[in-house]
């Protein structure tokens, strides 16, 4: 009885850990000296990109027809990424700027 | 329309490069300063002017970036130079620069809508470039204070990223 309990219990946690991302995790990327550093990352579905920009100028992580994050002087901006795949982004401000984020399953 | 602009872009092109060789027997750190400062001020100064005549979101969007960066690294040109201790000086190749500024100026003054954002666009990438072959061939390498040359070489990343901004935007005008 008690054992059945604690396998069901233990049944409960395992599906709930497949379904979950494991340990979403949170990639820095910084901004300083008009390139993103690093400018390549590796992420999970689910894991978060912080781009933290320490630039005294404004700058954009941009995927074209896609999706935008302001960077704002000083500040710190965030995407959760949602598919998995290889994601080019620049920035529109100043489109020499590029970077690249890989995205596993 | 365009030709005649091209050919007047070209003229200006020339005078301006007759300007830099002139300062070619290596401009020194006050005379670099001066002229990178004077290349910021030439196109915030266009950019007030097409924020005030343009009447496309994405002219002014534009002029405001250039408004925004231009002065941000203006601001850290002075703060520099006053750390140096360095008094920008006043040379050829800047006065070059701001004659060629003021003519283009005018020439923008007399037109508007759909003319205008387009020579302001047109022009705003032959300036970059312009100035992008300055700071490569001439300006980066004569300079000799390490903070002064390190400032250039973020302002030339500035510069060839608003190049290949404005060619985005007249690419989106078409
Ligand atoms: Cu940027």
């Amino acid at each position: 009885m008690m054992a059945k309990h604690i396998s069901l219990i233990a049944g409960v946690f395992a599906l709930a850990s497949s379904v979950l991302p494991a340990h979403a995790r949170t990639i820095q990327v910084t901004v300083t000296g008009m390139a993103f550093s690093p400018a390549s990352v590796t992420a999970s579905v689910g894991d978060t990109i912080e781009w933290v920009n320490k630039d005294p100028f404004a700058h954009t992580a941009t995927v074209k027809g896609a999706w935008e994050v302001m960077l704002p002087v000083g500040k710190s901006a965030s995407k959760v990424i949602k598919k998995s795949g290889m994601v080019d982004y620049y920035c529109r401000f100043h489109p020499n700027m590029k970077g690249r984020i890989t995205v596993t399953p | 329309m365009i030709k005649t602009l091209r050919m007047i872009l070209g003229g200006t092109c020339l005078l301006v490069m007759a300007g830099l060789a002139q300062a070619a027997d290596k401009p020194n750190d006050a005379q670099i300063a001066h002229i990178a400062y004077t290349a910021g001020v030439i196109d915030i100064d266009a950019a007030k002017q097409a924020i005030k005549t343009s009447k496309t979101k994405l002219v002014v969007d534009f002029a405001k970036d250039m408004l925004r960066d231009h002065e941000a690294v203006n601001k850290q040109a002075l703060d520099l130079v006053k750390k140096l201790k360095v008094t920008p000086e006043d040379n050829p190749t800047s006065q070059a620069l701001t004659k060629a500024a003021e003519a283009e100026r005018e020439k923008l003054a007399k037109l508007q809508g759909a003319a205008f954002d387009k020579a302001y666009i047109i022009n705003e990438v032959a300036f970059h470039k312009q100035v992008d072959d300055a700071l490569k061939t001439v300006l980066i390498p004569s300079a000799t204070n390490p903070e002064l040359k390190s400032l250039l070489e973020t302002g030339l990343k500035i510069f060839e990223g608003h190049e290949q901004h404005a060619e985005m935007v007249a690419a989106e005008m078409k």
